[in-house]
């Protein structure tokens, strides 16, 4: 069900690593917690993003929760089609990307493969 | 119970009124209006006689829910009784205009005045402005303290506030308007602060931590005074958001565990209305070193007795606010705070807590109880896992509370905690009335397994039943388009 081609946070949030540039999503288990999502406040291209800090905020019924990003660098290109369909990160997640950046700073070490990602869910749990 | 309701306009008859007027007889003044600035058509307001008129909006008023009719423990929110003399007390102030001569309004000040030094011993402050206009307007006036704070000393690195993940949404919100970079840090198992990672989080770029304690579970953090020392050996101050304040009047004090600066929601804590019932107040209480950058005017008093406003501070970042603050509501918390008493205060604090646990304890077994420990003055229930497994959710049993007579509690809050319902019962509630929530809670958790589809269809006892919260959020229509 957790695609292994790409790598997993402890947020809850997926990285695809192409070169120097990270295409970065939420997990289908993120999306399922928080319901029903309404809004994603997409980062505009040209952005700077920070390893480990917000650069996205995703809208559900119930709450709205940051986005962190997995890199540190700069927007490149975001994922349009969510503005006006959001529904689309709960349809399928993992095919629903929201930003790609071109980074400098990525941390391996701290990202998870698919199969800790779901050790790491149900440890959660 | 259900039924069509319309709305007003859909109550409109061309030509109804509710009043009869001769025809005007004064001279059109049309044509003094440049004609682009003319309307093409009268407004479309609606048309109806008087006795529609009164029906329509009693019968809307009716279908309010609040502290007056029912049980209200919406975690958080402090949801007390307001004391009917309260308000009527305000009312003696009613003739009073702000812009009044100190001299000429000497018993305003002096409750003023009083009122701060009042909070000022409750809290463990040393000052307090009342300007602040609710609890978020705090949030900022306090922020604005810390900035002023660090650029005064000339320290100008200070550009981050450190939020914990468990905080009130407010916090990083004001954070942010008050020019500060927000840093989130995750809670510890325990839902408290997680001292590694603040420590990790704290540098020369730190201005202060916003903290509320008891913190958002409802949990006293154990651990302030470790926390009050890592923030200030970084540089930083530390910032109470007096949302939980509700626990531990008369029994500890912010000041007293390290907290540079800190707001009170009055319409909380010293039972002044809510939301639409008036505005709200959010005091701003301060230690020493931060008394200099106080908004202005200060009250003071002279050397004959008598109260002036004092403007004359160079350091202050001046007004937040019109006037003095919103001071019908101070009025009311003044009343309250006086006819309670320190020892009322205190045993106030002591019921809240211990209704808080009462529910907890009742509820153990019925319920999961995340964080299953002697609680403040609310408590975090989540259902179970069998709830789950019949797709019951918290929203669900918040719906099925609604058939039964209540305001449901907090739902999906605090963020930490999967499927949370913060339940605050707050010290106004007589055991029976406890008694019968539990009961209720109860019935639910029963109804979940013998037919969980009435849970899903609640409630069936109101208006509207389950509104398609998606589609609204989605796809919202914000005006009448009929």
């Amino acid at each position: 069900m957790v695609p292994n081609d790409r790598k997993y946070t402890r947020d809850h949030e997926w990285v695809m690593v192409e070169g120097n540039v990270a295409r970065m999503g939420i997990t289908a288990h993120a999306a399922e917690a928080l319901g029903d999502i309404v809004y994603v406040e997409l980062p505009q291209v040209g952005d700077e993003t920070v390893m480990g800090e917000s650069y996205c905020v995703v809208e559900s019924v119930k709450a709205s929760s940051s986005v962190f990003s997995a890199v540190t660098g700069t927007v490149v290109e975001v994922n349009e089609e969510l503005d006006a369909a959001p529904e689309k990160l709960n349809e399928d997640a993992f095919k629903n990307f929201i930003a790609a950046v071109e980074f400098t700073e990525i941390n391996e070490d701290e990202l998870m493969d698919a199969e800790e990602y779901e050790k790491f869910c149900e440890e959660e749990a | 119970m259900r039924s069509e309701y319309k709305l007003i306009f859909e109550r409109s008859h061309e030509g109804r009124r509710a009043y009869d007027l001769p025809p005007c007889d004064a001279p059109c003044a049309m044509s003094e209006i440049p004609e682009g600035l003319r309307a093409s058509a009268p407004l479309a307001l609606p048309e109806l006689g008087e006795v529609d008129l009164v029906r329509h909006y009693t019968n809307l008023s009716r279908r309010n829910f609040g502290v007056d009719n029912g049980f209200y423990p919406l975690g958080s929110c402090t949801m007390k009784y307001n004391p009917k003399i309260n308000e009527e007390l305000a009312t003696v102030f009613d003739e009073v205009h702000p812009l009044l001569d100190p001299e000429m309004s000497q018993g305003c000040l002096a409750l003023m005045k009083e009122m701060e030094d009042m909070l000022c011993e409750i809290c463990g402050m040393d000052a307090f402005t009342l300007q602040p206009a609710a609890g978020a307007h705090g949030e900022l006036t306090g922020l604005m303290h810390i900035r002023a704070y660090h650029e005064h000393r000339g320290d100008t690195g200070r550009t981050t506030i450190i939020v914990p993940d468990a905080a009130h949404g407010t916090n990083p919100a004001s954070a942010a308007m008050a020019g500060f970079k927000v840093k989130e840090i995750k809670s510890a198992p325990d839902g408290g602060v997680d001292l590694d990672a603040l420590k990790e989080a704290v540098g020369p770029d730190t201005a202060g931590l916003m903290l509320t304690n008891p913190s958002t579970l409802g949990l006293f953090e154990r651990n302030i005074k470790e926390i009050a020392k890592i923030v200030h050996e970084a540089g930083g101050l530390l910032y109470y958001d007096g949302a939980n304040l509700n626990a531990i009047m008369g029994i500890v004090r912010p000041g007293d565990m390290g907290f540079d600066v800190m707001h009170i929601n009055l319409h909380k804590t010293f039972s002044t209305p809510h939301g639409g019932g008036g505005p709200g107040s959010g005091p701003v209480g301060v230690k020493k070193h931060l008394i200099p950058f106080m908004p202005v005017p200060r009250i003071e008093e002279n050397d004959d007795g008598l109260y002036y406003l004092d403007y004359d501070k160079p350091d202050s970042f001046g007004k937040i606010k019109s006037f003095y603050g919103n001071f019908g509501v101070i009025v009311k918390a003044y009343c309250y705070i006086r006819s309670l008493g320190a020892a009322g205060l205190k045993e106030a604090s002591e019921n809240a807590v211990l209704n808080a646990n009462y529910i907890m304890n009742k509820l153990r077994g019925v319920y999961e109880i995340p964080h299953d420990r002697i609680c403040m003055h609310e408590c975090v229930v989540t259902p179970t896992e069998e709830m789950m497994k019949n797709e019951v959710h918290t929203s669900d049993i918040a719906k099925a509370l609604i058939d039964r007579g209540y305001h449901p509690p907090t739902i999906y809050f605090p963020l930490i905690v999967h499927e949370a319902m913060m339940i605050e019962p707050t010290e106004s509630e007589a055991r029976e009335t406890l008694d019968e929530f539990i009961e209720a809670m109860k019935g639910i958790a029963e109804q979940v397994k013998t037919d969980p589809a009435a849970i899903h269809a609640a409630p069936v006892t109101t208006p509207v039943g389950r509104p398609d919260e998606v589609t609204a959020a989605r796809k919202p229509i914000v005006k009448y388009e009929g």
